[in-house]
């Protein structure tokens, strides 16, 4: 771990202002924010982060779960714990609770904040092993995992630079609730749909989100639940808890007079980045609930998937994973 | 001078730790011990390090910033460097040992501490984020003398072998008894999989877990 030197903000002003001097908000950043440190100081053991300075934000007011038009607002700070226990996330959008209780271990989850989740990285084991090339930490010095271990890693959203997943399960299941990141930067406020605030590898896989230096993540903004609509979280993995997805699926269902009416798709484990999957959606849309209808939608979400040599499985297995998470939400 | 050897060689166990001294099994060692094989008067006791209240009035080393931290009720006035985890200022700055590092890197639960009365994981987390915090390990628990309940039922119902992931296992299933957990076997393997064993003494941790939450 290189040295770093240390400074505990005391107002939002601050800590941007301290962030804003650094070189860059993605890969390489020279100025980073700590909350729980569940991501940061185990890359900064790695030294695949090295920042000169650590900005600790855990004295910021910004943990509140509180209703707002008909919707929730989650502060940035809101630990992942707490989020996932919260009595209107558990009744109003079970997804993602459900997402939240399957990742990691409760230890984390009392430390993670949701800020911090929203760019947790990716567990690509080349990424994380400065003996291997990577075009995410160094652009341009290849990707190793293209031929190598890559059973985890991506099937959508990869680029010829780049297949690593993206791991959260929160994410996913933010993805399909249609959530807003709100940002405080040095030109003041702004919004971010979840589905435009990350960016695919492409060429640049060392670009992960659409944060500038100075930004700061305040809070998270569910819309209001669709009435009737029920959601849930599916996560297939290796063992039965404890494990990073191999597929998992954030589903939103809402269906009238046997005509499904409100459908919302995120996929977890096989992309670059949580992946909404519009391409289900719009075969479930107007359609009845029926496992037909849900084998249809699967086979859309996955048919531009292009898998490596080691993950070939997580099409079928992303297939199933959808239809088994619809048929839940519709029994 | 060879006092503890001599036992050693008899097949006695190192002297027990007296009130004032820090002596342990630890500290023998540690190298300390070989001080007494030297052919020289000094006690052992006298080469035992003693707690870390004159580092922090002694010239602060560079790099590092004064911090205060609140650990097992004692205040400890200390300088680290920013990038000292909570989990190696316990151990190697507060002497405090009995939390582990068995991973380093979040994944294993052994360097489970309490944080404000939550379960956390202290290879996870700077040092210097804590001046405001209330921390407590294992040693904060209970002592061979005076036990807390999780930690008798854990020597009752034989939960551990290597014994190197048990002060994480405790501290996680105190936790546990806070927190809203389902009554059954699975239930506890389900709120404890945070805290893995190679030894495989799961089924008598979870015994003494619920041993303990039966017993109220």
């Amino acid at each position: 771990m290189e040295q770093f030197s240390f400074v505990s903000a005391t107002s939002e002003a601050q800590a941007a202002e301290a962030v804003a001097r650094s070189s860059t908000a993605q890969m390489g950043a020279t100025v980073r924010y700590i909350a729980g440190g569940t991501n940061l100081v185990d890359l900064l053991k790695l030294d695949v982060e090295r920042p000169k300075q650590v900005v600790d934000i855990n004295g910021l007011e910004m943990s509140g779960i509180q209703p707002l038009n008909g919707g929730l607002r989650i502060g940035a700070l809101a630990r992942n714990s707490d989020v996932a226990n919260d009595a209107t996330v558990k009744r109003d959008y079970a997804v993602l609770s459900e997402a939240i209780l399957s990742g990691a271990s409760p230890q984390i989850r009392n430390m993670a904040s949701t800020a911090g989740n929203l760019l947790q990285r990716t567990r690509c084991p080349y990424f994380r092993d400065l003996a291997h090339r990577c075009n995410k930490r160094e652009p341009g010095s290849g990707c190793d995992a293209m031929d190598g271990y890559n059973r985890m890693l991506a099937i959508l959203g990869t680029s010829e630079h780049c297949i690593a997943t993206n791991p959260s399960d929160q994410n996913v299941a933010l993805m399909a609730l249609e959530a807003t990141v709100h940002i405080r930067g040095v030109k003041g406020e702004r919004a971010v749909p979840i589905a435009e605030f990350y960016k695919l590898p492409g060429n640049t896989p060392y670009i992960e989100t659409v944060l500038e230096p100075g930004d700061l993540i305040t809070a998270v903004t569910l819309p209001a639940p669709v009435p009737g609509a029920r959601s849930g979280y599916l996560k297939l993995r290796d063992r039965a808890a404890y494990e990073f997805a191999l597929a998992s699926a954030a589903v939103v269902l809402g269906a009238n007079g046997g005509k499904i009416t409100h459908a919302r798709v995120a996929l977890g484990g096989v992309g670059t980045i949580p992946w909404r999957s519009r391409e289900a959606e719009a075969v479930l849309m107007g359609k009845p609930a029926t496992r037909e209808t849900f084998v249809r939608a699967a086979e859309a979400a996955m048919k531009d998937a292009k898998p490596r040599s080691e993950n070939g499985f997580k099409v079928e297995l992303a297939k199933r994973c959808i239809v088994h998470a619809l048929t839940t939400v519709s029994a | 001078m060879c006092k503890v050897i001599d036992e050693l060689k008899n097949g006695g166990s190192p002297p027990e730790p007296e009130k004032e001294t820090r002596l342990s099994r630890r500290s023998f060692l540690t190298g300390l011990g070989a001080a007494s094989v030297a052919v020289t008067a000094q006690p052992l006791i006298a080469a035992v390090p003693e707690p870390k209240q004159e580092a922090a009035e002694a010239l602060a080393e560079p790099g590092t910033i004064p911090l205060t931290l609140k650990v097992n009720g004692v205040e400890h006035r200390l300088n680290v460097e920013p990038r000292v985890p909570l989990l190696d200022c316990l151990r190697e700055n507060l002497n405090l040992p009995g939390t582990k590092k068995g991973c380093d890197h979040g994944q294993c639960g052994a360097c489970t501490v309490h944080v404000n009365g939550r379960r956390v994981l202290s290879c996870m987390s700077l040092a210097v984020m804590h001046a405001k915090d209330e921390i407590t390990t294992i040693e904060g628990l209970g002592s061979p003398e005076k036990m807390h309940p999780m930690q008798a039922s854990f020597v009752e119902n034989d939960a551990y072998q290597c014994g190197y992931c048990t002060s994480g296992q405790i501290m996680s299933a105190v936790s546990v008894l806070k927190e809203p957990v389902g009554p059954s076997d699975d239930d506890v393997r389900h709120a404890m999989y945070g805290n893995i064993c190679r030894c495989g003494a799961y089924p008598n941790i979870v015994a003494a877990v619920q041993q303990v939450r039966r017993l109220g």
